[in-house]
């Protein structure tokens, strides 16, 4: 197992009380693994993502522990953290490729990043990197204007696997995409692990049907809480959890059309984390809820790698 | 009724349980009191000699007296009154130019736009001083309404630029097209759409440009261009300087002018803060 | 059959002008031409680049037209006053930049009151009917401020601000690129609904699928150009653009993944590249299914 997480809180500070964003999770993630983590907005997926790696001041680490390769993350030690990070575990944070440095040229800026992590820039080796995912050398000589959203988004991706990272989280890389840029660029996020550049990958995401093109398991969350993770395509064809079922059943897949087939949403809205409520945190909208789902439901296995936080489901 | 009175009530809801803001309000209000209630119970002039001269603090001239025997506490509210209307007047007057301005160049864009950024930055880079000594040499008028006009003819330019700025952020945000969309006129989008969106802003504004006269006003009395007759804050405090107070220990002559003038503009933006609050919702919950 | 045409865009163009003193010029919008008539949802589909925002906004006079025209009903809309936005109306991209942050939210239907129906009787019984139309409860919308309320449930009360007017064409853009999968498809639904009762729609949108979904004919665009144009169904069963064949391959699938075309790594930048002078690659030939349409 790359990577462990045992029952991790993390609660974000706000005024009005501590907003219990991540409330709890275990999984794991194997060697090699590219884990798509789909959820909604409010879902905690990003704020997983960034436990991972890196706690911002709102947030608090209420329990849980983080494990790589054997290894205690510690999470909450930002000094410590600085082994880990970008060497053992890195990020592709959200925005990332508006956050380019304008002024600089594309190489100036990245051997100053590695020089402040305390990384000697190999160019020949940078540049090996760049073929690989489809760029030419001649980028590094390039302000980040004069690239479009698909290449500046690949040059970070590079950056953030410089030192082969055991794992890479990458947080809604695509999502301000065009389609056929959206499929190039999560063919390369393919393309870094088979090339053996990343151990293993969360692509964290909002678009479950993209993450299903890549990844070998997806892990849906619901209102700070796991609800199912499974082999992608058991999660495509066969979800056990009503919330990625009904889901699912909203996407209009491209080719159905409303006259055909009339698709619903999910009624009512997430529960505020705030303050949420006992037991199953889909209950209010679900239309197979009963008595027993006041009690918080376990992330319990119900078929060889397939597990589902639901009691209908077992 | 409609939804503009309802919000204006939330605002005096929220504006009435803010700490910041009554704490300012009740300390510009004391220092407004002051000036308009003070020469009034006060029975001689601010320049008159009706004590000894250089005493500290008593119980009969509760600030001390000059050099000359001239009571403070009459000068400091005399002073109080001028510094109030220069900067009001001063400031308010920049306030509206640089609104006018800056809400017309940063909504229109465009020629009008850059016509207008052109007059500002000839008035920003016009030297003040130069023309106010052409000013006073050919007119010869001193008093502190035209002291106020000219400040306030003079100093709206970066408000102006400042208020362009958000105008022009503010422009492009979809609820000004959906007003555009509602059929709303021009200067009713900018009144009741952007203009309230940096209502803080705009007082903030108004606070500098207050402050700002106020500080001016001080350096054109220093000068011999103030006001000929009568007393202000930066009169008292130069006064002050040119006899030597400090030097000569005499702390009751230039604190009052000094600790009103910054009790003043700190109150004001202490209320400015606490407007923030009151005027945005988000901030009101967290 | 024309009387039933509410919308026409006739060679409509958009030109920038950038640089220094205007000198050069950025062809946004070329030579666009379509129709939406009433009761139908046409789709304009197009990438980051396309246009189909700038048409969006000049069809509701948001932004000037360079070129070309926009008819409403037979009548230019330049020449029309404030009385074409009792019958067009508009929906953006962002609800939450759609709502001024300080006042609540009902606020876009109160100023429909104030500037269209000041005299209005029975005011609040036709809010009432608008809500109940984009099934939103008056509670729980009413009085709240917008960082209260979800982006679904905002994006609704601004086609119920649309519906207070009796409108007879609305134009949708992007409205549920912001909104969460599980809310995305009831906004849908109820563009399907408008139409049911004879309003046109213009659902503009990066999304085929969506597209697909909801509209009856499709308008591809491309770097300002349309490529292909037809009934939805055809052009999603036959593409006959090379463009429109590559963007519905790239549409991911759940269940389904992409064709294995080329190798995962070193594949061509998808982006298009548009040259200086704005008028790029674009291909000059245009697919219409024009038997379909003049049927």
């Amino acid at each position: 197992m790359a990577l462990r997480v045992t029952d991790l809180k993390v609660h974000y500070r706000t005024r009005r009380g501590e907003v219990k964003a991540l409330d709890g999770v275990t999984f794991s993630v194997a060697d090699g693994e590219i884990m798509g983590l789909a959820g909604e907005s409010g879902s905690g997926k990003s704020t997983l993502g960034k436990s991972l790696i890196r706690l911002d001041s709102r947030m608090r680490h209420v329990g849980g522990t983080v494990e790589l390769d054997g290894t205690v993350v510690p999470v909450t030690d930002k000094r410590r953290m600085n082994a880990f990070r970008f060497h053992k575990i890195s990020i592709i944070p959200q925005y990332s490729m508006s956050a380019l440095n304008p002024t600089r040229k594309i190489g100036r800026m990245v051997g100053e990043l590695l020089a402040s992590r305390g990384v000697r820039l190999e160019t020949a080796e940078l540049e090996r990197r760049l073929e690989l995912v489809g760029l030419s050398a001649e980028v590094l000589g390039r302000y980040p204007i004069e690239l479009s959203g698909g290449m500046k988004q690949r040059v970070v991706m590079v950056v953030s696997t410089l030192l082969n990272p055991s794992l890479l989280i990458a947080d809604e890389v695509t999502s301000a995409l065009d389609v056929s840029t959206q499929k190039a660029v999560a063919r390369t996020l393919l393309g870094l692990r088979d090339g053996g550049l990343v151990g293993s990958m969360i692509v964290v995401t909002h678009d479950i049907s993209l993450v299903y093109q890549i990844a070998d398991t997806i892990m849906v969350m619901y209102g700070g809480r796991l609800a199912e993770k499974a082999p992608a395509d058991a999660v495509a064809t066969s979800p056990r959890h009503p919330y990625t079922r009904a889901l699912i059943s909203s996407l209009p897949e491209a080719g159905v059309r409303h006259a055909d087939k009339r698709l619903q949403g999910i009624p009512g809205s997430p529960p505020a984390l705030l303050d949420p409520p006992p037991g199953c945190r889909f209950r209010d909208r679900c239309p197979l809820a009963f008595e027993r789902c006041a009690e918080q439901p376990p992330f319990a296995e119900v078929a060889p790698d397939h597990f589902v936080a639901c009691w209908k489901a077992m | 009724m409609t939804a503009v009175p309802t919000a204006r009530r939330e605002a005096l809801h929220f504006a009435l349980r803010n700490g910041k803001l009554l704490a300012g309000l009740v300390v510009v209000g004391v220092f407004l009191i002051a000036a308009v209630a003070g020469p009034l119970i006060i029975d001689y002039g601010p320049n008159d000699y009706v004590g000894p001269a250089a005493s500290p603090p008593s119980g009969e001239f509760w600030f001390g007296t000059t050099t000359f025997g001239q009571d403070v506490l009459a000068q400091f509210v005399y002073g109080l009154r001028a510094t109030f209307l220069v900067g009001i007047l001063g400031g308010g007057l920049a306030a509206v130019i640089g609104m006018v301005v800056g809400f017309t160049a940063g909504y229109r864009g465009g020629l009008v736009d850059e016509v207008l950024n052109m007059i500002t930055n000839i008035v920003l880079v016009l030297p003040a001083l130069v023309v106010l000594l052409i000013i006073n040499a050919y007119l010869g008028v001193r008093s502190i309404g035209l002291q106020a006009l000219f400040i306030g003819l003079t100093s709206w330019p970066w408000a102006a630029r400042a208020i362009r700025a958000q105008t022009f952020s503010l422009r492009s945000r979809d609820f000004v097209d959906l007003a555009r969309l509602s059929g709303v006129r021009t200067a009713k989008i900018i009144r009741r759409e952007i203009a309230p969106n940096m209502s803080s802003y705009l007082f903030m504004t108004f606070i500098l440009l207050f402050g700002g006269s106020v500080l001016i006003a001080a350096s054109l009395d220093f000068i011999g261009l103030g006001p000929t007759e009568g007393v202000s804050l930066g009169l008292m405090l130069n006064n002050s300087a040119r006899w030597s107070a400090l030097q000569l220990g005499m702390w009751w002559w230039f604190i009052p002018p000094g600790a009103g003038i910054t009790a003043i503009v700190g109150a004001l933006y202490v209320m400015n803060v606490g407007l923030d609050e009151v005027f945005n919702p988000k901030l009101r919950e967290m | 059959m024309a009387e039933d045409v509410l919308l026409r865009l006739d060679r409509v163009s958009k030109v920038y002008k950038v640089g220094a003193f205007g000198g050069r010029e950025l062809a946004a919008v070329s030579d666009v031409g379509f129709e939406v008539r009433r009761g139908e949802v046409v789709s304009l589909i197009g990438e980051s680049g396309s246009g189909k925002s700038t048409l969006a906004r000049m069809i509701l006079r948001l932004t000037s037209v360079s070129g070309g025209t926009i008819t409403f009903d037979g009548t230019d809309v330049s020449t029309l006053g404030r009385s074409y936005y009792r019958q067009v109306q508009g929906v953006f991209q962002d609800p939450f930049s759609s709502f001024n942050p300080i006042f609540p939210a009902d606020r876009v239907l109160t100023m429909i009151r104030d500037q269209f129906f000041p005299r209005a009787a029975g005011w609040s019984e036709r809010v009432a009917a608008a809500l109940e139309d984009v099934r939103l409860d008056p509670g729980q919308v009413l009085g709240k401020y917008p960082h209260q309320l979800s982006g679904g449930q905002l994006q609704r009360l601004l086609i119920a601000r649309a519906l207070l007017l009796d409108i007879r064409l609305l134009v949708a853009d992007e409205i549920t690129s912001m909104l969460d999968a599980s809310t995305r498809i009831d906004v849908l639904n109820l563009l399907a609904d408008l139409k049911a009762r004879g309003l046109g729609v213009l659902f503009v949108t990066h999304d085929l699928s969506l597209g697909t979904y909801v509209s009856d004919r499709t308008v591809v665009l491309r770097q300002g150009r349309v490529v292909e144009s037809g009934p939805t169904t055809q052009i999603f069963e036959r593409p006959e653009h090379p463009y429109t064949r590559n963007l519905l391959a790239s549409v991911p699938r759940l269940g389904a993944k992409w064709a294995d075309e080329a190798a995962p790594t070193g594949l061509p930048d998808g982006t298009p590249v548009v040259t200086a002078d704005g008028t790029g690659n674009a291909t000059g030939n245009v697919a219409t299914h024009v038997t379909e349409e003049k049927a």
